[in-house]
């Protein structure tokens, strides 16, 4: 039996996609190993455990429920403490995480309490004798090693959208569990989580991405780019790393080597001519579409589809045309 | 303030990689290197938080093969103090074997902060810094494009998807630094002529077998060319048609 302990992303009280991703990934790993239990860490402020039944929709055999106030915010110390408890108890043959913010944040500091190895941000995973052999990009992005890790437990960190939550219907069994370490005594304290608008949909969980670049001239034309977003519907809008540098949109919003790696069904590059930096954080899109005034900019080498031109007249013309789409 | 900025030879990305006949591992014939990114960051962070508290040192710390000398001088000639080298050949892709390196290094130095980059470019670990932390049993904050020390104390804060988060640590304390917090200054020629005459000491690495092995390498699949559908806003009939009809994305 190889049981597996993945550690549940939430942000402010509510449970995050990526979370359903780790246990499908969680899923995949015990079938791979020849079957085992997939158990999984929520933790939140008093009502988190309320948010635990798509954890057990997903196949989640078991929820630990870690409620406390001291968890409100972020405590990486304490939940750290928490997890290395969990997983030096000899249950679980792997810890798996979101290769996240949290999850890069957490998962090092559980595997130097162990001892043990971690491979991060895994697009996909086998297992040969126990050992996870994975798949992680190398070189920002432009070569993929296979990297293998044995040691119990082995931990993991699993990318973003690289996994698909596929529904596994279990009853919810949740376990109140407390945290092995003071959680109002840990050194690092957030004290505050700044969210962007939080209707927007996060850039790793949109089907669409709109990401404008320094071809939309000033800020205020990001309207353009918030526009389609919202004739699309299920989409998001990023930016190249010019552009959060100049301060138009958030350092959060930045897609490429320095920020944010999307890999969305469509990703549409208004302005953006196509720096290496920023392709290495969203080739992996299915279908890509390039507005560029430029002809010979790069960003058409590896679009499917390219129109040459002025995005600030395209992109009104456009958003009105899938607005038209969407509703025929 | 005493800093320790823990640095990264990395090769310089603007190339095509080539994998080995055998498809163990990208040729590094014909490649150059530089300091990681965020390490410069790390670096001018550093350089900055000195300057502020008007006295100090900065201390780079690499581990790497002989040919990272260049990297630390270069580090020097921004500005840092000293280094040290902890000479390894080996492509390590064990970020807790790195990490017990460089804990062991960075031990009893009795620095007020340690530096990290976010992320090496290249083994793309993302872990060394926070595991240094936890070994060394110091606070960490990762992640941090803002930064305000003030006396024993710092406010970070932190990117999230979508979202950051402020962040109080006491120092000592080790953190890693993402785009956003600054811009690397250059080295100067007054700064690369000072760097030759600066301690750097060369010791070898004393790494742990690693336990994350690389089996193969590949290169991603390629995209297929794409083509132009049209010029200007007249082409987007075109383009929607083939949104909905080939890609079935809309």
């Amino acid at each position: 039996m190889a049981n597996v302990l993945v550690f549940a992303e939430s942000r402010a009280g509510e449970l995050r996609k990526v979370a359903l991703e780790a246990v499908t990934a969680a899923r995949r790993l015990t079938e791979l190993s020849g079957g085992g239990a997939v158990h999984v860490l929520l933790a939140g402020a008093a009502g988190i455990g309320s948010k635990a039944e798509p954890l057990a929709a997903h196949g989640a055999d078991k929820v630990l429920v870690l409620e406390h106030a001291g968890f409100a915010l972020h405590n990486p110390e304490a939940l750290a403490a928490t997890l290395a408890q969990l997983l030096s108890s000899g249950t679980y043959a792997y810890g798996l995480f979101s290769g996240t913010s949290h999850g890069r944040d957490l998962s090092p500091r559980v595997a130097a309490k162990l001892g043990v190895g971690l491979i991060p941000d895994l697009t996909g995973f086998t297992v040969e004798n126990g050992a996870v052999v994975g798949q992680h990009p190398i070189n920002n992005g432009k070569v993929i090693a296979t990297l293998a890790l044995s040691g119990s437990p082995t931990l993991l960190s699993v990318r973003p959208a690289a996994f698909t939550p596929a529904p596994a219907e279990r009853a919810l069994v949740a376990e109140s569990i407390t945290s092995a370490a003071d959680p109002a005594a840990s050194r690092v304290k957030v004290i505050e989580l700044k969210q962007g608008n939080t209707d927007k949909i996060d850039l790793n969980d949109a089907a669409v991405v709109i990401a404008g670049g320094r071809g939309l001239k000033v800020a205020d034309n990001f309207k353009l780019c918030d526009d389609l977003a919202e004739a699309f519907g299920n989409a998001a809008v990023g930016a190249t790393r010019a552009v959060t540098d100049e301060g138009w949109r958030p350092h959060s919003d930045q897609i490429g080597q320095t920020g944010r790696n999307v890999s969305p069904d469509l990703y549409i590059a208004a302005g953006i001519s196509g720096a290496i930096q920023h392709l290495a954080g969203m080739r992996t899109s299915r279908t890509i579409v390039a507005i560029n005034k430029d002809k010979d900019a790069p960003i058409f080498k590896i679009a499917d589809y390219g129109i040459v031109g002025d995005a600030l007249e395209v992109l009104p013309v456009l958003t009105e045309a899938v607005r038209a789409a969407k509703a025929s | 303030m005493k800093i320790a900025v823990c640095i990264k030879r990395v090769p310089v990305m603007e190339v095509k990689f080539a994998i080995t006949a055998d498809g163990s591992r990208y040729e590094e014939t014909g490649l150059k290197y530089d300091i990681n990114d965020f390490d410069l960051w790390a670096i001018e962070a550093a350089l900055q938080l000195k300057e502020k508290a008007g006295d100090g040192t900065v201390h780079v710390v690499c581990l790497g093969p002989n040919a990272a000398q260049e990297q630390i001088r270069k580090a020097m000639a921004m500005g840092a103090d000293s280094g040290v080298l902890l000479e390894s050949d080996a492509r390590n892709y064990d970020g807790l074997a790195v990490a017990r390196a460089l804990a062991a290094e960075l031990k009893g130095g009795a620095y007020d902060l340690v530096l990290f980059g976010r992320i090496s470019i290249d083994s793309m670990n993302q872990m060394t810094g926070p595991m240094v932390a936890e070994l060394l049993d110091l606070p960490v904050v990762t992640n941090v494009f803002k930064l305000d020390i003030n006396g024993a104390t710092g406010r970070a804060e932190r990117v999230l998807e979508g979202a950051s988060e402020v962040v109080e640590f006491p120092l000592p304390a080790v953190l890693t630094i993402d785009d956003g917090l600054n811009k690397e200054r250059l080295p100067s020629l007054k700064g690369i002529m000072a760097a030759k005459k600066k301690p750097l000491e060369i010791k070898p690495a004393n790494l742990d077998a690693a336990q994350v092995t690389v089996r193969s390498m590949a290169l991603p699949a390629e995209r297929a060319a794409g083509r132009i559908v049209g010029e200007g806003a007249d082409a987007v009939p075109e383009l929607v048609r083939l949104l909905q009809t080939e890609a079935k994305v809309l």
